[in-house]
């Protein structure tokens, strides 16, 4: 089972003050959050400036370390999880209230002008579903403190551009084998990543990055990918983004950290987002070859001529000088990924990908209750039409400020259009409302998310700090120190020294 | 796939110029359900369009 983990920036908005410092109300949601957790919440571990617990220490070797940073007591088993120590070094308070680690392993803090939930690490496409909307519920519900709270209230999008050039991400990260030379991993992986749009797009009203042309497209993160590859993420934008920060054993594995996804309030967008991906890079990881049939001539240009082609029938060309639609290279990949199914996780995201490539395929609005951006066009297409005039014989035209007021309102939490949609029973849901809840307030069973999460909701008094790969304790120990738990195995859900005191 | 004529461009034949689905067409699809709330979203419309439109500004993230 492959370990994923979703990242979402919402768009935040004070309605009563719309030029409010968007960094300092995201700073008070961060507050209001941790509120809402009831203080089980605890700081994000920043590390890096202390050579006793830098990342660099779980890369060095254990030999290479000197024993003194090391704690080899029977209590820690240096092969189930190792402890090193920390100095103390006077406060690491976080003054700015700028995160707050989860019960559910979630991060929720300020990344720029936003605020984001970082998800847990979960393993499989229903469960970054379930984690995904357990963050909208968490946001919601810190929003909803927030207006107890403040003076005031904010609103949350859950989308990708305001329309006057900005752009915030929703990024995957998928852990993947380090083996795979980086190269090969984006030469196969970009196929898949331009024509997913045609189930992963959110819908956007507007073409160009200020939205500049009238028009209607499937993906709201199109015409922000500028680059084939590349290291940033806040401009040009590169297909598939070459960080490589694994957080974990950097000699086994990667983070692949994908950044041209849309923000999802289906759940079948977000699970085959994640499950066809995942799926993809299980045949990447096998050297696949029959993926180099796919490579496509032109892979930026393509991502916007997929998203601006509602009638899903334009050829793109590819390296071999052949072309097809983006349907047919979606179904040429999940022909290749039949061979890579590995449990009935995976068969069921096949049988979900077939099924909604066929309904795309057939009658576009068949596939309304799982598609977003279809959904979203119908939508719009009817309001459209409850306008048709002598003047707009094809009713509302698309730069009508009504159609792009719809498309962001669309996105907001808690009463937008989509959520609206899926009350009136429109939307097909893969997780209950249970699960959601449940998932705010709980982390997955089988990552070390597990760990980071059971530690901050059973004992917040003894963490002084967690990240993706450290939990750090504050507790009164003879040697005095801080001891920093490492959690370099995401896919490891049990440390002998957090269990213990999880089960207290 | 379609093969490429000399001017690396698909054959007319193959390739017909797409057309987006006509809003007509959403209209078969579960409309009932939909009437009350296109008709909220409607009114609502009315009001703020050009004013929440223009407020909405974010700054860029990632």
């Amino acid at each position: 089972m492959r370990v994923v983990g979703i990242e979402t920036e919402y768009g935040i908005v004070d309605p009563a003050e719309p030029r409010a410092n968007p960094i300092l109300l995201s700073s008070r949601l961060v507050t209001a959050c941790r509120a809402w957790a009831g203080e089980r919440t605890s700081r994000w571990d920043y590390g890096g400036e202390d050579p006793l617990q830098d990342q660099r220490g779980f890369r060095r070797s254990r030999l290479g370390a000197s024993a003194d940073l090391l704690t080899d007591s029977a209590e820690y088993d240096a092969a189930a999880g190792r402890v090193t120590l920390r100095r103390r070094r006077g406060s690491w308070e976080d003054p700015a209230h700028l995160n707050a680690v989860l019960a559910n392993g979630a991060r929720f803090y300020v990344d720029h002008a936003h605020p984001e939930y970082s998800g847990p690490e979960v393993t499989g496409a229903r469960d970054a579903v379930i984690w995904d909307r357990a963050g909208d519920a968490i946001a919601l519900a810190a929003a909803t403190r927030y207006a107890e709270d403040e003076d005031g209230e904010v609103h949350l999008y859950k989308n990708n551009v305001d329309g006057k050039g900005a752009s915030y991400g929703t990024h995957e990260n998928f852990l993947v084998a380090r083996a795979v030379a980086f190269d090969d991993l984006a030469r196969r992986l970009t196929p898949h990543l331009v024509t997913r749009q045609v189930f992963t797009g959110a819908g956007r009203v507007g073409l160009g990055q200020f939205g500049e042309e009238p028009g209607f497209q499937l993906s709201q993160r199109a015409d922000y990918m500028e680059a084939e590859v590349g290291l940033e993420t806040t401009l040009r934008r590169p297909i598939v983004n070459t960080r490589d920060e694994p957080h974990a054993t950097r000699d086994k594995y990667r983070r692949l950290h994908v950044i041209i996804g849309d923000a999802n309030l289906f759940d079948v967008a977000t699970y085959l987002k994640i499950g066809t991906t995942s799926l993809v890079l299980a045949a990447i990881e096998a050297q696949d070859e029959r993926l180099d049939e796919l490579e496509l001539a032109h892979p930026v240009e393509a991502v916007q001529e997929v998203s601006r082609d509602v009638s899903l029938r334009r050829r793109i060309v590819l390296a071999s000088g052949e072309a097809a639609t983006a349907l047919e290279l979606q179904r040429a990949l999940l022909e290749i990924c039949r061979t890579y199914a590995a449990d009935a996780g995976d068969a069921a995201v096949l049988a979900r990908w077939e099924g909604v490539l066929e309904r795309l395929g057939a009658d576009l609005f068949s596939a309304a209750r799982e598609v977003e951006w279809v959904a979203k066009l119908q939508l719009l297409g009817r309001l459209r039409s409850r306008h048709v005039s002598e003047d707009h014989p094809d009713g509302l035209p698309w730069d009508d400020a009504r159609l792009a007021a719809a498309d962001l309102q669309w996105s907001r939490l808690g009463d937008g259009w989509a959520t609206r949609l899926a009350q009136a029973g429109q939307v097909e849901r893969l997780a209950t409302e249970d699960e959601v809840a449940a998932a705010a307030i709980t982390a997955p069973q089988d990552t070390r998310a597990r760990l980071r999460g059971g530690i901050v909701s059973a004992r917040p008094d003894l963490v002084d700090a967690a990240g993706w790969s450290t939990v750090v304790l504050d507790r009164e120990t003879d040697h005095g120190h801080l001891e920093v738990v490492h959690l370099d195995e995401p896919g490891a859900a049990r440390h002998p020294l957090l269990d213990a005191l999880i089960d207290g | 796939m379609a093969q490429l004529n000399a001017q690396g461009q698909p054959y007319e034949d193959d390739a017909p110029e797409p057309e987006a689905p006509a809003p007509a067409a959403a209209a078969t699809a579960s409309s009932d359900a939909l009437d009350d709330l296109l008709a909220e979203i409607d009114g609502s419309l009315q009001v703020n369009a050009e004013q929440f439109v223009r407020s909405f500004v974010q700054k860029g993230g990632q």
